[in-house]
């Protein structure tokens, strides 16, 4: 398949892999809408539940594998908190988790102070950036913003546009934004692709993470869209849920995301990031998404630059979890440090 | 760096090892050594032999070679038990099958651990599939054992069956083979496969700790000799065989003429279709669950790829990548796609048929992805491209994890494709276009047929194949069917003498005198009268000796005459079941319009009084509008098994019968098994009594004015054994049905193996086809059709 112009021209082409960001490959540098490839998109919801619902069957890890692949799920995390009542104490209070994750007696269990266990972002809402970017200070640990109106993204598009302009001024990396669920659900493709194009340029250096709210886009084919029509326009991830909807993160979902991703880098060779959010709170649930990932896109991409959870209960599972691994005894979460 | 780190950046799997110790204390806990289960006791052991664990070729126990005065003992057993349990309220029964299904949940574990270490498959896969199915077959049929006295009315259990299951899926072939059975009242002799026994020992524990009355199940180990003494033993009343063609096609020669039930469940080579319009990624996911699903030891595998050709180059290149992430291993790791095969002789089939393959020119592929050490019996799973259907392996079943690819342009090429094999057991379809997909299910000769999934069962659909695969089903109500026969069938008594005397011959001298104009009676094949190959008549002769007239005397190139227009015909089946309805009265009513001349010519043929030879022919009008009335009403079912997917059980025909119709009642003999042939659209080929046949060549008129579409009614006369033999191993006849003696009927069953059709013989026995209440129902409706099951899955 070649990537036809329908639109306005705009960078096209396989950029060269030496435009690397990170140890990552090439940064999506968007594509022209492909009108004819979104409408070749076909999911089957029967076929992608069953194998969605074999994965954490025919994968399993145990013992030591089921601790390092805990410890990689914490590196894969964006560590969040987005209510209503966020405080600048509460928002401090997980960054200074996110700096210390894992208790000593884990870490020292485990020997594995030499590999840095630490979440990959912190993800909270604008008015908490600052607080954020300061109690993460000299941490590494980036700080994501939600952004554009969110959870519903009904804002005037400059509006949200700004949003995102200032969150990066005052220090987000990655901005989470969120897409008008109307435009799926009206097959709006051309105003999708232009509303993340304009998001993506607000972004400047910082990534762009398209939040789709598939719990609302009522089908597989609309999430599939959806998810190529932002990855065209220049998504460096593509993510499921605010976690405000009915139904976040499902493994059906991420399946028909991931395939799309798959596709993506078949016919471009860009990479693009995949990001669970929403009810993802039990570590074996996490592995679950891991194994997914490595089976469908391969091992690479188990990689914080490529795979996020959103997420903050999961974190206390898998410390529960890890310690158990230790010492054989089951343990409780109110021994370990709260998010 | 600790291994912790080293796996933080690896991301391997790791082991992760179901423990194999219950299973093997169990075993121990028996000695290692089995006896036979029969009439309630385990029997001591006998000649011994080994059951290996192929994934390491050590052996778990062993069994013993059922002599066949082992199998003489649980026949005895299973006979002295049935009266009793035939005699239980069907809730009795059902309460005995709800216990199995219960103890079967509860020793589920044991049941997969034993499973996966005696056959090799994936502890996912016995855990997950193979045992829950075993338990819901069970649940399904208590309820049937219930109901069937008034869903099966006029019904009886057949008595003692013989069981004879394959070493694919140990316990789930058990289950299927006995729940039904033990449902619909009978008792059974069941032989596992020699692999693969050991969880056939252990149900019989749970048939024990159920209470089961002695001698209902009876477990007979042992090889094909054991078998063998199964099959021939004349107090067995029904066979049921899964296993490979090339067994049931001796076990159909060995009960020829024995009056035995027979259902047999062989091989196949299934399709696997892709249309453009596919979820592409689903079908690669699916081809997963087809071929490579137990190692592909299945006989529904889907193993002939057939990829619209528009997207091939991508899917292959995807399915290629997809193989590489497969994981072969330890079948006790739960982490594992593909375990081992059942045995080293398997491993080498596979193995030469690829090589033979690569021979003849097929591209033959397998990833780049590491085998369990030392040894065992592992293959990797492997596509064959460049593959046609002239190669070997795209014809022969591998019964391995092998796949085979081939393109197609268009819709139609697709259908031919897949059904250019003498198998027809499963077919797989891929398309989001529900237009498309349900217009290629009917067109494939397969029974089953699976749309956007594959290899799914379930205990309320039937499965069984058409054409080589067998015949019978299991599951639903068409399986319990198949462990039930009519009640007044195991009364009937020989037929007598015939009616009307057997002196046609044929004519060496001149036409004899007679009345009139000489009428010429031709056979009838395609719309058209046409004279006999030979060039010879036959004279018919009235009781008195006297020459009646005269038909052809047809000959073996007559038949393929005739069979060849019938298959040209096969459209019928398809036609609207209302179009067929109305042909039918309309056959009825040009046959009534001429009641007298036909009346007169049967008196003329058997010395019968007018009023009674009219009696024959009102009672064949009838006949003709009971199943002009039955073709738009005998039709499928919609079954909902516990999966978001609709079942349609769909009734279809069989193909090209062959009829041959018995020397009595010259009219209605023909006419009671041609009606619900044609009502159900099959085309026939029909022979008429051989000494009275001219009540049949005088329809010729009567179907040409009744809009008959040519090569749906073929009429051939002549001898009836000769005629009987060449339709008999005709491969283009797809069901014969044959009321004749006891020596025809032998014949033809024996020589009905050469494409397996379905036969439906009346032994020499007295069938009073003029008995409305026997048949003009579904007596002959159910051997004039095959239920197809097509799964349905939806979602938005």
């Amino acid at each position: 398949m070649t990537l036809r112009v329908v639109d306005t021209p705009l960078p096209a082409g396989k950029p060269a892999k030496a435009a690397a960001i990170g140890h990552a490959g090439a940064r999506n540098p968007g594509f022209p809408l492909d009108l004819d490839w979104v409408g070749r998109v076909r999911m089957n919801r029967s076929a992608l539940e069953r194998r969605a619902a074999t994965i954490g069957t025919r994968r399993t890890v145990k013992k030591e594998w089921q601790a390092a692949w805990l410890l990689k799920a914490i590196t894969l995390m964006d560590l969040t908190t987005l209510n209503s009542d966020d405080t600048p104490g509460r928002v401090e209070r997980l960054c200074a988790k996110a700096r210390h994750p894992l208790t000593d007696e884990i870490v020292d269990g485990y020997d594995i102070a030499g590999l840095r266990i630490v979440p990959a972002a912190v993800c909270v809402y604008h008015a908490f950036v600052p607080t954020a970017v300061r109690a993460l200070e000299g941490s590494g640990i980036p700080v994501a913003a939600v952004s554009t109106a969110f959870p519903h993204g009904l804002a005037p598009v400059d509006t949200k546009i700004r949003e995102i302009e200032e969150s990066v001024a005052a220090g987000a990396k990655e901005i989470d934004i969120v897409i008008e669920r109307q435009m799926v659900l009206t097959g709006d493709w051309q105003g999708l692709y232009e509303q993340i194009r304009a998001f993506r340029k607000a972004c400047g250096e910082a990534h762009l993470k398209t939040i789709l709210g598939t719990g609302e886009l009522a089908t597989l084919n609309n999430v599939a869209k959806a998810s190529l029509v932002c990855m065209l326009a220049g998504a460096d991830f593509i993510k499921t849920s605010t976690g405000k909807e009915k139904v976040n993160a499902t493994l059906p979902v991420s399946l028909a995301m991931i395939r799309m991703i798959r596709w993506f880098a078949d016919e471009t060779g860009i990479e693009i990031g995949y990001k669970p959010a929403g009810g993802i709170g039990a570590a074996k649930t996490a592995l679950d998404y891991m194994a997914l990932m490595k089976e469908e896109l391969g091992t690479h991409w188990l990689q914080p630059h490529l795979f996020r959870f959103g997420a903050s209960s999961l974190l206390t599972d898998i410390e529960r979890q890890l310690e158990h691994n230790l010492t054989g005894h089951y343990a409780a979460d109110y021994r370990m440090p709260m998010v | 760096m600790n291994k912790i780190a080293e796996i933080f950046q690896s991301l391997d799997y790791g082991p992760a090892p179901e423990s194999p110790e219950p299973a093997l204390a169990w075993l121990a806990s028996k000695g290692n050594k089995f006896g036979h289960f029969i009439n309630g006791r385990w029997t001591k052991p006998g000649k011994l032999f080994a059951s290996d664990n192929p994934a390491t070729g050590k052996v778990l126990a062993e069994i013993t070679d059922g002599s066949a005065a082992d199998v003489d003992k649980a026949v005895k057993a299973a006979r002295a038990a049935f009266p009793k349990w035939a005699a239980l309220s069907g809730y009795e029964r059902g309460k005995y099958l709800y216990a199995i299904a219960r103890l079967v949940q509860k020793h589920s574990r044991l049941f997969a651990v034993l499973e996966s270490l005696d056959n090799g498959k994936p502890i996912r896969e016995s855990r997950d599939i193979d045992i829950p199915l075993v338990a819901r077959h069970f649940y399904h049929h208590a309820g049937w054992a219930q109901h069937f006295e008034r869903e099966f009315p006029g019904m009886a259990p057949y008595g003692v069956c013989g069981q004879i299951i394959p070493w694919n899926f140990p316990l789930l072939m058990l289950a299927w083979k006995i729940a039904p059975a033990l449902a619909a009242g009978n008792t059974v002799v069941l032989k596992p496969a020699e692999f693969t026994s050991l969880t056939a020992l252990l149900f019989a524990e749970i048939v024990e700790k159920a209470k089961l009355p002695p001698g209902v199940v009876n477990i007979v180990t042992g090889q094909g000799d054991t078998g063998a003494a199964i099959v021939n033993h004349p107090d067995v009343d029904k066979i049921a065989f899964t296993g490979s063609t090339e067994v049931g096609k001796i076990i159909r020669a060995a009960t020829a003429g024995s009056g035995k039930g027979l259902s047999l469940e062989l091989g196949g080579k299934s399709p696997y279709i892709v249309f453009d319009d596919a979820d592409v990624d689903s079908a690669i996911e699916g081809l997963v669950d087809a071929i490579w699903f137990n190692q592909g030891q299945v006989c529904c595998a889907g193993s002939r790829l057939l990829i619209q050709e528009s997207i091939e180059e991508r899917f292959i290149a995807k399915l290629k990548k997809r193989m590489a992430s497969l994981r072969v291993g330890d079948p006790l790791d739960k982490a594992v796609d593909i375990g081992a095969l059942v045995a080293p002789v398997q491993v080498a089939r596979v193995r030469d048929l690829v090589k033979q393959g690569a021979a003849e020119g097929g591209q033959v592929y397998e990833p780049d992805i590491d085998l369990p050490k030392g040894g065992g019996c592992f293959l990797r799973p492997t596509l064959i491209t460049n593959v046609s259907p002239a190669h070997t392996v795209a014809t022969e079943e591998i019964f391995g994890p092998v796949l085979v690819a081939m393109s197609f342009r268009t819709p139609e090429e697709a259908v031919a494709l897949a059904n250019n094999t003498r198998y027809g057991l499963a077919a797989t379809i891929w398309s989001e276009n529900i237009n498309l997909a349900l217009d290629i299910a009917p067109k494939l000769k397969a029974g089953v047929v699976w749309i956007n999934g594959t290899n799914n069962f379930d205990a309320a659909v039937g499965f069984g194949g058409y054409k080589e695969s067998g015949f019978g089903r299991e599951g639903g109500k068409e399986g319990m069917a198949a462990y039930l026969k009519a009640g007044w069938e195991k009364t009937l008594k020989p037929a007598g003498p015939s009616a009307v005397p057997a002196k046609a011959a044929t004519s060496t001298s001149m036409l004899e005198a007679d009345d009139g104009i000489d009428q010429t009676a031709k056979m009838y094949i395609g719309g058209k009268q046409a004279r006999p190959d030979s060039g010879y008549s036959r004279a018919i002769r009235g009781p008195g000796g006297e020459l009646v007239g005269e038909v052809g005397e047809g000959n073996r190139k007559d038949i393929r005459n005739a069979v060849e227009a019938a298959r040209a015909a096969l459209g019928w089946g398809t036609t609207a079941a209302h179009n067929r309805a109305q042909i039918l009265y309309f056959l009825g009513e040009n046959l009534d319009y001429r009641a007298d001349e036909f009346a007169r010519r049967l008196r003329a043929q058997t010395g019968e009084s007018l009023a009674s030879a009219h009696k024959e022919v009102a009672a064949s009008v009838e006949r003709l509008f009971a199943f002009a009335g039955w073709a738009d009403k005998y039709d499928g079912a919609v079954h909902n098994p516990p999966s978001r997917t609709i079942a349609l059980a769909m009734v279809e025909p069989i193909g090209v019968l062959a009829i041959l119709a018995p020397p009595s009642r010259p009219l209605l003999g023909s006419i009671a098994l041609l009606a619900p042939a044609i009502a159900m659209g099959n085309p026939v080929v029909l022979v008429p009594s051989e000494p009275a046949p001219l009540s049949v060549t005088d329809l010729y008129q009567v179907i040409e004015t009744s809009d008959v579409p040519a090569g749906v009614i073929n009429i051939v006369t002549g001898a009836t054994a000769t005629l009987a033999k060449t339709l008999a191993e005709h491969d283009g006849v797809d069901a014969l049905w044959c009321a004749g003696d006891a020596a025809v009927s032998t014949m033809v069953e024996k020589a009905s193996v050469g494409n397996l059709k379905q036969t439906w013989t009346s032994r020499g026995l007295y069938y009073d086809l003029s008995d409305k209440a026997k048949f003009e129902g579904d007596y002959f409706l159910r051997r004039a059709t095959q239920v197809k099951n097509v799964w349905v899955p939806y979602g938005a």
